[in-house]
């Protein structure tokens, strides 16, 4: 007789689980964490958190490696493939909206409200896409190597001015104890250019794009604070205090932490190897240039595609993942900026006196967000060839008239790309 | 002319021997840095790569890289996905070209040089270039499966394995070895009643090793390095092959070891599949370089 309650019981536990399930409405989303097992760990959380904590929508995840995965967008939307939520790394989310690979995601501003500027996707007005972290670049140094050299420490408040800073990798190199003074990081390419390195652009005066307009990059590119950038760039080269385009991929990963480079400009990825290598890292402001401080800003955040006919299911689950303890779980497990000061308090590096806190007050601070035009993902490509060929002694001018001739190009042949 | 002696004959043997000897190393040098780079925890990889300790299985060697790759990434799986993909594609394009090749070469028809030439052409086309029709074909085109009719074929094997069957190049290389096969057989076998595909079936393939050796190892090559192809069709991880799944180990900060690791097992399949065949695909080689 108990067996058969057990049985009857058993039936209709089962049954109510599958009446939930047959209830939700299927939601697919894509990720670009597959190959780093503690991102997929706490996405696949944050899913199995949402599926089990309301009966409307039932997400499922699709991983896909970060190196394949703009191009398997690109590709799905073609073919009319895409999933219903995406994520997006910031500076090309205004492309994909443009494109029609995403809508605007329908989330009350009030939710947002206490988030880090660089983790909000605007275009054309509207909310895109949301971060639950961003990342933020800082000069990595030692207090023993600022001590030696005579060196103050800058801070947010004051950091060191263009000429401090080479000052301070003239002093550097005048030692000889280092292969070089200060390590861009030209040996990564890509993106890196313009998210690390167009910060200092915009803090001599110029920028990539006109921002006022987003329709030429005529007299902010090639103007004379841009050529005035350009030339301090190939001296960092020209006269030693920097290696060039020709950097082994291996010295910049490990360069700093031997020894061989007295500053680096690194992201806070790279933030706990140098902790671990040194107890006197420091995280030093950008140089000011004369127009601010700057660093880059926007990392991956998440967002609707433009097929999805469930925008609301998909904002529900963007809402649900944008929770303190999951922004404080992806920070604790890669090392990221996570994306409001409460989640930052939860965590280990973030928090008001942890090892990485400075990076959240550089995000807070001194963050520019790359500019925000569908045009970028080719602007990006232009101004990184740029930079890479006036590293290697091309004529400044020309180079930057000739990079400001190819971005108009390209605007024009876009139709202005809807701005 | 004078003739050679021993000694003379001794010493260019041993010249012709250094050479080999040297162009072997440099071929198996980038092998042998890959293997015992995947020993190596990174710190000691990356120091040793500026001396000739890289190519040695010194200081801190150990298995750790190959189990940290199998944690990152289901490289089982993706090894059998590309071994089934490879496997089917280049036993479907042999047949398929062969069969072209045959028809090409033994079948009067009109318009038969005009059709070579046109297949003949598309060999100039790079992939790149079609790819995006394609994937919009294959997005559109109907199947029928256990599920029924269905729309679409992306995420699945067919997409990678049919579009890739015929293939110009192996057209090609039938061709050219079926015209070097002498005629008189085939007319001794249509003299005897053979049919045409009993004539291809019976004689003209026992005779074709060498080239089906050859077009087996150069598509086998394209198939198991294919990249684009299935980047942009397949979204599941379970239809994933062994070059997509190199990207699981470009993260932020590279596990060099792991990528070493990774690349030293899915080297395997390919490098097996070579040594059976080698000994046919050196054979096709030399007679093709002894023909005229």
């Amino acid at each position: 007789m108990k067996l058969k309650h057990l049985a009857a019981y058993s039936l209709a536990a089962q049954s109510l689980a599958l009446g939930t399930a047959f209830a939700q409405t299927p939601l697919t989303m894509w990720y670009h964490g597959a190959g780093n097992e503690v991102e997929s760990a706490i996405i696949n959380q944050i899913v199995d958190d949402f599926n089990a904590s309301q009966s409307d929508w039932s997400v499922s995840l699709e991983s896909f490696p970060q190196g394949a995965y703009n191009d398997s967008v690109v590709a799905a939307a073609l073919a009319g493939n895409l999933p219903d939520i995406l994520d997006v790394d910031g500076p090309v989310m205004p492309n994909w909206a443009w494109a029609g690979y995403m809508q605007p995601l329908p989330l009350d501003e009030s939710v947002i409200a206490d988030f880090l500027p660089g983790t909000k996707g605007y275009w054309d007005g509207e909310l895109y896409s949301i971060g639950l972290w961003d990342a933020a670049v800082a000069m990595v140094a030692r207090q023993s190597t600022l001590d030696a050299l005579g060196l103050r420490t800058p801070t947010v408040a004051e950091p060191w001015t263009g000429e401090e800073f080479m000052a301070a990798l003239d002093a550097a190199k005048a030692t000889g104890d280092w292969e070089y003074a200060f390590d861009p990081g030209m040996a990564w390419t890509g993106e890196w250019y313009p998210y690390a390195f167009s910060p200092f652009l915009q803090s001599f005066g110029g920028d990539i794009v006109d921002r006022s307009t987003y329709q030429s990059a005529e007299g902010v590119l090639n103007g004379d604070a841009a050529i005035e950038f350009g030339e301090w760039w190939q001296s960092l080269f020209a006269e030693g205090y920097a290696p060039g385009t020709s950097q082994d991929p291996a010295a910049r990963d490990n360069g700093f932490l031997e020894g061989r480079y007295a500053f680096s400009w690194n992201g806070n990825w790279a933030a706990l190897n140098a902790l671990n290598a040194f107890d006197d890292t420091l995280f030093l402001p950008a140089p000011d240039f004369g127009n601010g401080p700057k660093i880059g800003a926007a990392s991956w955040q998440f967002g609707v595609s433009g097929s999805s006919d469930h925008p609301d299911g998909a904002a529900a689950f963007i809402e649900f993942a944008l929770q303190d303890e999951y922004l404080a779980a992806f920070s604790n497990g890669i090392g990221l900026i996570p994306a409001t000061a409460s989640a930052a308090a939860m965590t280990e590096n973030y928090a008001e006196g942890g090892a990485m806190a400075e990076f959240f007050e550089l995000s807070e601070a001194q963050a520019l967000v790359r500019p925000v035009t569908p045009g970028y993902v080719v602007q990006a490509k232009v101004f990184e060839k740029a930079l890479a060929d006036i590293a290697n002694g091309a004529d400044v001018a020309d180079t930057l008239d000739a990079a400001v001739d190819e971005i108009d190009a390209d605007i024009e042949r876009n139709s202005g790309y809807g701005h | 002319m004078s003739a050679i002696s021993p000694d003379n004959q001794g010493l260019r043997l041993a010249v012709r021997y250094a050479v080999l000897v040297l162009i072997a190393i440099i071929f198996v040098f980038p092998l042998v840095f890959m293997v015992m780079s995947s020993l190596k925890p990174d710190q000691q990889l990356l120091a040793d790569t500026s001396s000739l300790r890289a190519f040695l299985p010194v200081g801190d060697v150990g298995l750790n890289n190959y189990t940290a790759a199998f944690e990152r990434a289901p490289i089982g799986l993706f090894v059998f996905n590309s071994v089934l993909v490879t496997g089917l594609t280049v036993a479907l394009c042999l047949l398929v070209c062969s069969m072209a090749g045959f028809a090409f070469v033994y079948l009067n028809w009109r318009g038969r040089d005009v059709i070579l030439s046109v297949i003949l052409a598309t060999l100039i086309v790079p992939f790149e270039t079609i790819a995006i029709p394609l994937l919009l074909l294959v997005s559109k085109l109907p199947w029928i499966g256990w599920e029924g009719v269905t729309i679409g074929w992306l995420n699945s094997y067919r997409v990678q394995i049919i579009p890739w069957i015929a293939d110009a190049l192996t057209i090609f290389l039938f061709v050219q070895y079926f015209k070097g096969l002498p005629r008189e057989l085939i007319e001794a076998a249509r003299a005897e009643g053979a049919t045409w595909f009993q004539i291809y079936w019976r004689v003209v393939m026992p005779l074709s090793g060498p080239v089906l050796a050859t077009a087996a190892i150069l598509k086998f090559l394209v198939m198991y390095n294919q990249y684009l192809w299935p980047l942009i069709v397949v979204q599941q991880e379970q239809y994933r092959p062994v070059m997509v799944g190199l990207q699981y180990f470009f993260q932020l900060n590279i596990a060099w070891g792991e990528v070493m690791a990774y690349l030293t097992m899915i080297t395997v399949p390919v490098l097996a599949f070579y040594l059976a065949l080698q000994r046919a695909f050196i054979a096709s080689i030399a007679s093709t370089g002894v023909k005229g």
